[in-house]
């Protein structure tokens, strides 16, 4: 049921990306990747502690709605979940995996970590790690867009186990109510920590959760990034239009653990290698510049070696910045007169 | 005969204006007319008859300001009322004098207010004996917490769990461990991530006579949730007359783990210690999270129940008894000592400790007290404690403001102020939120130094 959309995409009309978008695709979901296998790394290695949570297997999702987004003017925010929304939004990656591991040269000074990274520059606003709270702020984010009359829209993520949140409910229905520029994306990946979609939720298909407040939705195959650039767009024309909030169900998986440690005893290996194997976002994307001859093995292969040397100096530089200053304790608590 | 009296408009009203008679002397009126018109600055209302009958007399003309709440603006004569009554309303000054009589009498009759009763003492049992050459069993924190739940839950079975991953995932930290295998999904309920409305849900079934245990994944998003916890839960007994109680367990993992920064490390001791109505637990010992939450799950006042994350894996020894059930409100006096009276709680006892261990290596005589239950508070053996020694020092997680070491200074300065021979002195987490970074998240916490410090400054040692 909720799950038809990922089941394979032979669809006949399935929106092209053009070379460039593909090509871009690639290279972002690819630096997504990367960091967050070095993360993972690291946080093995105890050099980032605490929750980690890695985007794994959604790649897809935020790649595709930033490139329909007018990105560094809409602003974005997130949950925990959020390493790769910064990347594809810009963020520097060394200050983000500085940020990781707690260093002064950190997105947050490292007074923040894993789930709390921020940029007014990019407008991206977190970074949340309370399940559920970003939809308010985010819905506040569009408040303001409307406010100034700016042109702006406001595009909030949340997950499959956040979308049972009341605040969720109570934002619709005022996002609705005042017709604010609000893109909802549901990052679907079927589980809240342990508890799938089914054992947490009395309807499953989140598109519909809009319904009773008037608010239209779309469930989306977030494995494939043309449906998720497609249906973003939409979205983000409606909002940006001035015809209010939008909600897109991505439908997605994330491969590793909820956090660093998680049992994984809630679904099978083989769930997880049957996505992996035949629904990855980024293989879709390669096999399609190859098909397409966007790019040639060799091509990819110099975007890969580049990725890598980005994540490298990342993490090179999140183990060898010093950690704050001890002055930073008192620093940032209350705001400049 | 019925005299229409001018009427307020809200409890704190006390004068208004008569705006507009809509009747006049001689009409007919029956209940639900509208006879006038009145006005404050804030509102208007209308004035409507409850009798039937001829309106003999209006006293008070349409216009006039500053009329009186409770003063008679009018007289109707109600059907078959004898016609001898008019002549007295027709005398028109001296119902408007009367009323100022009356409101001068208000006035004066009005007693000095009262003094509040003094608040009831609440008057904790002793720990229980044991028999002697009881076994005691080393265990976890979190097994003792996991025992205490299965045993209630065998004993009642109107007691059940409720909260996020409680059940098949077996608790995000591991305390409902094997719960669902033995009590079944019926009575170890996983919930959505709806924290306001499961902590709703389990209240409204507890006013039903349920005796619900809500484990909040950690006290962190019970903030979703505090609502409930407070207007709900805490104050029901109270506004319902003694009615309707909720008795529920709130409980789960509070204060700082590792790591987590500032949304996830928060210690809630002092909140909920604020809240009459609640009784607040935050235990350190393995055997007194057992006694504890068992006397948490068989209390019929709601029950805030504060565990701890990092103390869940410390081991202790619990005595092995059929029912080992602890006293709400009842400190326990770790150490005996003269010289000085360090007090903490939950994780502040660990660096507490550390500090007498090594003060009393050093040469002080230290006594410490495990506060155990922050509300109901033991203040009188705290007070006890600094009558003999003086000096009192208090550690906790949480910040310094409005604090339980605060409170405790405040009520050892009011009621052995005589005998402090030092200020009370606080150590707790350093006023900020909690950071990140490993150096700036290990000097926001309490320290074994500081509470050294602490007592070396009280003892005027250096
Ligand atoms: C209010 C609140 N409750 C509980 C948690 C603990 N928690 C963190 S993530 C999570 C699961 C969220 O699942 P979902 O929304 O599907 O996002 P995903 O992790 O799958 O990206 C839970 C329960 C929290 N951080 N905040
Ligand atoms: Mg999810």
């Amino acid at each position: 049921m909720a799950r038809k959309a990922v089941a394979k995409t032979a669809q006949s009309n399935v929106p092209e990306l053009t070379k460039e978008q593909e090509l871009t695709a690639y290279r972002e979901m690819l630096l997504i990747r990367r960091f967050e296998e070095k993360a993972g790394q690291m946080y093995g290695m105890g050099l980032i502690g605490g929750f980690c949570h890695l985007y794994i297997g959604q790649e897809a999702v935020v790649t595709g709605v930033t490139m329909a987004s007018n990105k560094g003017k809409d602003a974005q925010i997130t949950g925990y979940r959020d390493h790769g929304h910064m990347l594809v939004m810009g963020l520097d990656p060394k200050g983000v995996m500085a940020e990781l591991t707690g260093r002064q040269g950190g997105l947050s000074k490292g007074k923040g970590g894993s789930m709390h990274m921020f940029s007014n520059e990019h407008r991206f606003y977190g970074g949340n790690g309370i399940v559920g709270a970003q939809v308010s702020l985010g819905t506040g984010l569009a408040f303001a867009s409307k406010y100034r009359d700016d042109g702006t829209v406001s595009i909030s993520y949340f997950g499959d186990g956040a979308a049972n949140q009341g605040q969720v409910y109570e934002s619709f229905n005022m996002a609705k109510l005042w017709n604010l520029p609000a893109v909802y994306i549901v990052e679907n990946n079927r589980y809240g920590m342990g508890t799938s979609v089914e054992r947490a939720s009395g309807q499953p298909n989140f598109s519909k959760r809009g319904i009773s407040f008037g608010i239209e939705g779309e469930q989306v195959d977030g494995m494939d990034i043309r449906m998720v650039y497609d249906a973003a767009k939409r979205a983000i024309d409606h909002a940006r239009s001035g015809k209010g909030p939008y909600i897109l169900e991505m439908l997605t998986y994330r491969y590793r653990g909820h956090s660093m440690s998680d049992p994984a005893k809630y679904r099978t290996k083989d769930e997880v290698s049957t996505m992996r194997a035949e629904h990855d976002p980024i293989e879709q994307v390669k096999s399609r510049i190859l098909e397409k001859r966007y790019g040639t093995e060799d091509s990819l292969k110099e975007i890969e070696t580049e990725i890598r040397a980005i994540v490298t100096e990342a993490a090179d530089f999140a183990t060898s910045d010093p950690e704050p200053a001890a002055s930073e304790l008192w620093t940032d608590i209350y705001a400049p007169a | 005969m019925p005299t229409i009296l001018m009427p307020a408009l809200s409890p704190t009203m006390e004068e208004g204006k008569l705006s507009k008679w809509l009747v006049k002397e001689g009409d007919t009126v029956k209940p639900g007319d509208v006879l006038a018109e009145i006005e404050t600055d804030k509102a208007t209302m209308e004035v409507e008859s409850v009798d039937s009958g001829k309106v003999v007399k209006i006293l008070i003309p349409e216009g006039t300001e500053g009329v009186k709440v409770n003063e008679p603006i009018a007289q109707v004569q109600g059907e078959g009322e004898t016609l001898e009554a008019p002549p007295v309303a027709k005398t028109a000054p001296e119902p408007i004098e009367a009323p100022v009589v009356v409101a001068e009498k208000v006035a004066e009759a009005a007693p000095a207010q009262a003094a509040a009763p003094a608040a009831p003492s609440f008057v904790a049992a002793a720990d229980p004996d044991l028999p002697a050459g009881v076994e005691m069993v080393e265990m976890t924190v979190r097994q003792a917490l996991n025992e205490a739940m299965a045993e209630e839950m065998r004993r009642d079975p109107d007691i059940f769990l409720m909260g996020e991953e409680v059940a098949e995932y077996q608790g995000a930290y591991k305390i409902s461990q094997g719960l669902l295998q033995e009590f079944g999904p019926k009575r170890v309920v996983d919930t959505p991530i709806t924290e306001h409305g499961f902590a709703g849900l389990a209240v409204g079934a507890a006013f039903a006579g349920l005796r619900p245990i809500v484990e909040f994944m950690t006290w962190n998003f019970a903030m979703q949730a505090i609502d409930q916890i407070i207007n709900s839960a805490a104050k029901q007994l109270y506004m319902s007359g003694g009615q309707v109680s909720a008795p529920i367990v709130f409980r789960g993992p509070n204060g700082a783990a590792a790591r987590v920064a500032a949304q996830h490390s928060q210690d809630y001791s002092a909140w909920y210690s604020h809240i009459p109505g609640l009784y607040v637990v935050a235990p350190f010992s393995a055997a007194d999270a057992k006694g504890l939450l068992k006397a948490a799950i068989r209390s019929n006042t709601p029950v805030a129940f504060l565990e701890n994350e990092i103390l869940y894996g410390s081991t202790g020894l619990v005595p092995k008894v059929d029912d080992y059930v602890l006293p709400i409100g009842k400190a326990r006096i770790a150490r005996q000592g003269k010289d000085v009276t360090i007090v903490s709680f939950s994780m502040g006892m660990r660096y507490a400790t550390q500090a007498t261990e090594k003060l009393v290596a050093a040469g002080l005589d230290v006594e410490l007290i495990d506060l155990r239950t922050l509300r109901p508070m033991d203040t009188k053996t705290v007070i006890e404690s600094v009558k003999k020694t003086g000096r009192l020092v208090t550690v906790e997680e949480g910040w310094p403001q409005g604090g339980i070491g605060a409170e405790l200074a405040a009520v050892v300065t009011s009621e052995a102020f005589d005998y402090l021979d030092a200020p009370p002195t606080r150590v707790t987490g350093k006023d900020v939120p909690m950071p990140y970074a490993a150096n700036l998240e290990k000097l926001a916490l309490p320290s074994v130094d500081e509470v050294i410090a602490a007592v070396n400054a009280v003892t005027y040692r250096s």
